[in-house]
Parts: C-alpha cells; structure tokens; sequence
C-alpha cells in the first residue's frame, strides 16, 4: 500500500468536510453549555466545601441574582494563583499575609473578612507523643519531632499548609524523616490518612467536625491564639483582568458579608457546634 | 466485604431514586465521552486512513508518535491544556478553562492516537485484494475510499469502544480542565475522587458501579451495531 491513489484535490475535499463536521459538533456542545445563565467562578479552599457550608451560603445568592457560581475547590495557594491568572472572579481563602501581598501586588480589591474558626492538633487516642494538655502549638510540634511520631502534612500550600509551616519556624526544629508525610492532598484526604495511619495532623476545626463519625482521631492541642483561622473574601482586580465578572463578584462578597449572609455562617451546624464564626458585621 | 455490599446496596438507591447528584455528574460523563469520541473520531480515522493509504516522507515517525501518543499521560494533557486555556495561555481569551468545551478538548486529544492507530492497524490487516478488486470494478477514489472503510469497520468499533472507555474512565484531564464544579463539569471520576477524600467509601464505590454499567451498556450497543 505504497502507491499514492487519492489525489490532492480530493484529499483536501474531505479534510474541508471533516472541518464542517467539526464545527457542527463544536456549535452543538457550545448550545448545550448553559444558555443565557450568568456565571461566576469562585476559587475558594477545600475546607469550607468539604464542610458543607457553601452548599447552604450560595444557593440563596443564586436564587436572588439570577446567577450560578461555578465552585472550584483548591488550596489557598492554588485558589491565589488561579485568580492572580484572571481564571476566576473571586476568592473565598483563609491565609492573612498571603491575602495582604496578593492585594498589595494589584491581583486584588476589596478583601472583606468573613468569618473565623480554629486550627486545632488531631491525633490518635493512644498520644505516643505525649500532646494531651498542651495548649501551645509549637510545643506540640516540637514534641512530635522529639519522638519521630508520624505527622501527616498536607504540602499542597494550602493556607492549612501555611499555618503549620510558620508553627514550624516559630518552633525552630525541621520538619525531615520519614515520619514527615507530605502528600499534597486535600484536608479531607490528609485527616482520612492520619487515622488510618495513626499519625498526627493539623487541621481546621470546621473540616475535622465535618468528617467527625469517620475519623479514628481525637483533637489535642486547641486554644493557641496562633491557631485562629481567619477566612477573607476578594474580588479579582477588574482593572488588571478586563474580562471578569467584577460586579457579580462583588454582589457576591455584598451576599456574604451582608447580615443575611453572616447570619447563615453563624446557624451552620452540621454537627451541632458551630463551625465558623462570623465577623463582618458587628 | 462489608464496604462492597454497602456499595452496592448504595448504588442501587442512587439509581432507583435517581439521585440529581449523580444522575448530572453521570449525563456529563457520558456527554464528555460520547462529543470527544465523536470529534476523535472525525479528526482520527482520516489520519489513520492517510497513514494507512498514503505515502510521503516521514509517514513512519509520524506512525511512531501516534503509537506513544497512546501512552500519554492524561495528567500531562490536563497541564498543557491548562497552559494553553488559562487566561494567561495563548488560548485564554477563549473562556475555555473549567468549562465542559475545555474539558472536550483535552479528552479528543486524549482519544485522537487512539482512533489513529486502531484505524491503521485495521486497514493495514486488510488484504490489499480488496483495493485492488473495488478499483477494477471502477470505483472512484471515494468509493474505494469508502470500501475499504467498511471492509475495517470491526477495527474501527474497537477504536470508538477503546476511546470512549479511555476517556469515560479518565480522572486527570477532567479534573484540571474541568475544576470539577458541581453540577457543570464533574463527572462521575472526579466525583468519585471527591468522595473517596470525603471518606464516603460507599458512594464513591456506587458511582464506580455505575461507570462500569454505562461501559457495558456502551459496549453492547456498539456490538449490535457492528452485528455480528
């Protein structure tokens, strides 16, 4: 089958063909994709949807505005990056310093604070490391190092992530060894591995609630003022990305930050405690 | 045991009450897999056919990219395609990044090698009789074209069954394309990914349950079709 049997001409007929078909079924999927719905792209961390919370903050929003926020669920660092790219409208994270350099650079405008709750220590029942009525969390981290116990990190720069890094320096030991497990993974699948592994992690109080029944793990170290988890909404700087949905982000972060809103933070409760505190409106 | 059963039973309820959750995370799969294919298809025979049918000079590295191409990590595919659609891409003006025609893009380039090199490797099993014959019977190029398609047909089911399954089942590309939003781009992978992190084992285990019946279903109906 060497020989050449079909002519240019006729080869260039069919490619001219095959395009058409193409763009038939291109137009069709481009129909398909939601006509007419306004959409907004919310980059925010993994902790408050997989706690459920967004599920009952944003359907009401939606209702009202007539618009459907498109909910990508990343890292803190991750969700920064997205939205420092122009790939999002706004931002839902939780890590103060790394929100302040994102404002200051231009990525951002108008950061409100939303809500706060708490970091706390998680670990197994048996405590090889002895972390039960410790109230400091850098004395908790440097008993874990001291005994080598298994500590499951989340390595994704998440703002969980940062949290526990700065706990790390402040505490002056290095986290190295293969008791350190950094996996890159979401809250849920960090708390997940460190119960089935045995092994201590850090995590919000809102998510560890959230997957209470699930977990073999027990909170240790709670009530370090370093350990406040406060969450900041922003909106994506129009001026530098032209094509985002600025007012619609910022109706958002009106929904959020409005009684309405807050109030719908401070009646969450899955578990029956509450899981965010709300703190912008006095 | 115990999680199996659970996952069945699980699987059962979601279906019998069919569960919106499930039931949209399902419809996108099988929209995703079934336009990537179709686009596969469309751009990936032609290829196959020229590779097979024609010569010219480095038609044989060509045949060797397609032959790693099946190999390609989908991971890699979802970071090109997130270089490309980002806004900062070269594509980003487009609005294509977590939205379904982006995740469509990744996957046909996904099932592309495959319909390439399955429709090659058919033709090519071909005997060159039958050119041969259709074109001493008088037919145009097209015709012949058209014979040779239908005399592969087989080869080339295989190719639409093995690319949809390729990308029905695929979790990297939907996942970094599409940002698994509720409702818009999760499909029933990255839903399961989603709640295997939620420790909700049963769940997740009933929409695996459900992919592989969407696999099966699939693949019965395209063997009525090919027919015996």
């Amino acid at each position: 089958m060497t020989d050449r049997f079909l002519k240019f001409s006729t080869v260039s007929s069919l490619l001219g063909k095959v395009a058409l078909v193409f763009l038939i079924i291109l137009g069709i999927w481009g129909l398909w994709g939601g006509v007419g719905e306004e959409r907004i792209r919310l980059a925010t961390t993994t902790s408050t949807e997989n706690s459920g919370l967004l599920e009952v903050l944003l359907p009401p929003f939606e209702k009202r505005f007539g618009a459907k926020i498109d909910v990508i669920p990343v890292g803190t660092g991750k969700a920064l990056r997205l939205a420092a790219q122009g790939d999002v409208d706004v931002v839902l994270v939780h890590a103060p310093e790394a929100e302040e350099r994102f404002v200051s650079e231009g990525h951002g405008v108008n950061r409100r604070d939303v809500m706060y709750n708490r970091f706390v220590f998680v670990g197994p029942s048996s405590d090889p490391a002895g972390l039960k009525g410790v109230s400091d969390g850098t004395e908790a981290l440097t008993r874990i190092e001291a005994q080598e116990t298994l500590f499951v990190s989340r390595g994704d720069d998440s703002g969980t992530h940062k949290k526990e890094r700065v706990l790390w320096a402040l505490s002056g030991v290095n986290p190295e060894g293969d008791w350190y497990l950094e996996i890159g993974q979401g809250m849920g699948a960090t708390l997940l591995m460190a119960s089935q592994k045995g092994a201590y992690t850090l995590t919000d109080i809102g998510t560890f609630l959230a997957y209470g029944g699930r977990l073999d793990l027990k909170i240790l170290v709670d009530g370090d003022p370093r350990l406040r988890n406060p969450y900041g909404i922003i909106a994506v700087n129009p001026a530098r990305h032209l094509h985002v949905n600025y007012p619609m982000a910022m109706a958002l972060i009106g929904w959020i930050t409005s009684p309405e809103g807050q109030e719908i933070i401070r009646t969450f409760r899955p578990t029956g405690e509450p899981l965010f505190n709300p703190v912008a409106v006095p | 045991m115990e999680f199996l059963k659970e996952g069945i039973l699980e699987a059962l309820r979601l279906i019998r009450t069919l569960d919106p959750d499930v039931l949209s995370a399902a419809l996108v799969s099988i929209r995703l897999a079934t336009l990537s294919t179709l686009l596969a298809a469309v751009i990936g025979v032609p290829i196959g056919f020229l590779l097979a049918t024609a010569n010219f000079p480095g038609r044989r590295i060509v045949v060797l990219s397609f032959n790693s191409l099946l190999s390609v990590p989908t991971v890699l595919i979802g970071l090109l395609g997130i270089g490309l659609l980002s806004r900062q891409g070269p594509l980003g003006t487009l609005n294509l990044l977590f939205t379904p025609t982006g995740m469509v893009l990744g996957t046909t380039i996904l099932a592309i090698p495959i319909l390439v090199v399955f429709t090659l490797s058919s033709l090519k099993a071909l005997s060159p009789l039958v050119r041969e014959t259709a074109r001493t019977l008088g037919a145009s190029p097209l015709m012949v074209a058209w014979t040779l398609l239908r005399e592969a047909r087989h080869g080339f089911m295989a190719a639409v069954v093995a690319g949809f399954g390729r990308i029905i089942s695929e979790v990297g590309i939907a996942m970094m394309l599409g940002g698994n939003i509720k409702g818009f781009t999760r499909t029933l992978t990255t839903a399961i990914a989603l709640e295997t992190n939620k420790g909700l084992f049963g769940l997740g285990l009933a929409m695996g349950l459900i992919l592989l019946g969407i696999g099966v279903v699939v693949n019965l109906a395209l063997t009525q079709v090919q027919g015996r």
